[in-house]
């Protein structure tokens, strides 16, 4: 008997033939991820004047298969922020694990204070820039929602470069480019949110979401919306789209199989 | 010298289940000169007595600032307490750098508190020889915490510590009531006087051997020393000089 410990659990030479090793190695180095696989498509948010409204759907797509379609992308992390992940699922889960671990270990010790969307944000912004310094990045885009130290609305963005920055109004992936400018119109700037009302913010934001599903070819009319304010964190993740109307897509032309 | 047995070290309890090497610990606390802490409903205020070891030398650092919101005042070996200080204000930095916070007062609390418990449980270490005050204001208001070598920590709303401290104790034991209202000079005046309480009678508080830390809602934690306490220390004296309950309250305690 060979009593060589690289030798355990392995068939027998005699009997099977010399072990093929080959597999122990890979031909190629590691690699690190260079492209996401599962994704989620935009998130979209808006503050208003006792808070932030945020919202994205339930698809994970696999390429442009509609893979999933009961993903919950807002993850509320207390009663006071709200995390919306665009990008590689996967990753997602990854930071949803991390958020649990640190919200744990917040919660240990002092119960009095936690951690509000302000230092979330700088937090989650620090992982994002230590994991893409490391040439291995977290191919996310977040939006992180909710109330600062004063108590004041909070909307700031943390991408998988590691960039930060702020504004009364963000969408993430398709979204940036969809949806923002709807939002600008309503909310151009900081001093505009003191005019925007809660039932302002959420139909607004609603409206985003169907001109998403319309252009979005990696959207889907099933979405999450939560809404935060002083009062907690209002989350619904089975919302549908709303009086919908393709009429608009009659006149489109080409693209397809029309000839005129 | 020798109490017995079972003070080489401090892993070993003594059979009435005590461990010597931490209370020893303790002793060097009440060897240190005096600090007083207080904390109101809007302001934290810590005051020291400084000692020099020679005419000639400078006097030995009493309050320390740690971070922007809070600082610490010590009694006891100052060495170990610089490492302790050290080792917050690094903790301090890491807290605003990674999550953009003001590291909550109990948080800062609790880690030197596990630090300092420790050293009472691992052969070849030995227990911080100092004491703390750690005062200053977080997102949740002023705090007061008490810190001890044996890892003992408490919240306070007014605290003494160091050599004949129980004389302070019991002028802030007898003005309790009053801290919580308290206007921030109103409490620089009550830290002086529970400092004097604690002094022997030949000595005054000057502005060579008085420190003040004052931390405050919506105002850094600062420290004065010298001609900037010279204001405090004359309007607090003006009290005991015009023979008002003050002074009155300073003979009882003396006599």
């Amino acid at each position: 008997m060979n009593h060589l410990p690289q030798a355990w659990g392995r068939p027998r030479d005699d009997v099977y033939g010399a072990y093929d090793p080959s597999h122990f190695q890979n031909a190629a180095p590691n690699q690190h991820t260079q492209s996401p696989i599962v994704t989620g498509t935009s998130v979209v948010a808006a503050k208003f004047k006792d808070g932030v409204v945020i919202a994205a759907d339930n698809l994970a797509s696999y390429g442009s298969l509609a893979r999933f379609t009961d993903v919950k992308r807002l993850r509320k992390f207390n009663d006071e922020v709200v995390v919306g992940f665009g990008g590689d699922v996967s990753d997602m889960q990854y930071l949803d694990r991390l958020l649990n671990s640190l919200d744990i270990r917040e919660n240990y010790s002092n119960t009095e204070s936690s951690l509000n969307a302000k230092n979330l944000h700088t937090y989650l912004s620090k992982v994002m820039y230590k994991r893409r310094s490391d040439f291995n990045p977290l191919w996310n885009h977040l939006l992180i929602a909710g109330l600062d130290g004063d108590a004041k609305p909070f909307l700031a963005s943390a991408d998988l470069l590691g960039t930060t920055f702020s504004s009364p109004t963000l969408a993430t992936g398709f979204g940036a480019h969809l949806a923002q400018p709807i939002m600008r119109r309503t909310i151009p700037d900081e001093a505009a949110v003191q005019n925007v009302s809660k039932d302002d913010a959420i139909s607004l934001v609603k409206e985003c979401m169907k001109v998403l599903f319309y252009r979005d070819a990696r959207s889907m009319d099933k979405y999450s919306i939560a809404i935060i304010t002083k009062a907690g964190v209002e989350l619904t993740e089975d919302e549908r789209l709303e009086n919908q109307s393709w009429a608009f897509a009659e006149s489109i032309r080409g693209y397809g199989t029309q000839v005129n | 010298m020798f109490r017995n047995n079972y003070d080489n070290d401090s892993v070993t309890f003594s059979p009435q289940g005590r461990i010597f090497q931490v209370e020893y610990a303790s002793e060097a606390v009440k060897q240190g000169s005096v600090v007083v802490g207080i904390v109101s409903k809007t302001h934290a205020v810590l005051a020291a007595i400084k000692r020099n070891a020679e005419e000639l030398s400078s006097y030995q650092k009493k309050i320390i600032p740690i971070d922007s919101h809070y600082g610490i005042a010590l009694a006891g070996l100052a060495s170990d307490a610089r490492v302790l200080s050290n080792f917050m204000k690094q903790q301090s930095l890491a807290s605003r750098l990674t999550y953009d916070r003001a590291i909550p007062l109990s948080e800062i609390t609790l880690r030197i508190a596990d630090r300092a418990q420790t050293n009472t449980q691992q052969y070849g270490k030995r227990p911080y020889g100092v004491g703390l005050l750690i005062a200053g204001v977080d997102s949740k208001g002023p705090h007061l915490f008490e810190f001890q070598p044996s890892g003992v920590t408490q919240e306070m709303v007014a605290c003494g510590i160091g050599a004949r401290s129980q004389m302070a104790r019991t002028y802030l034991e007898r003005h309790l009531d009053s801290f919580g209202g308290c206007g921030r000079e109103e409490l620089i005046k009550h830290a002086l006087r529970a400092l004097k309480e604690s002094l022997s009678q030949d000595k005054e508080l000057t502005v060579d051997n008085t420190s003040v830390g004052i931390g405050g809602i919506g105002e850094n934690f600062a420290l004065y020393e010298g001609q900037d306490i010279a204001e405090w220390l004359d309007a607090t004296f003006e009290n005991r000089e015009g023979g008002d309950d003050e002074g009155g309250d300073a003979m009882e305690t003396d006599s």
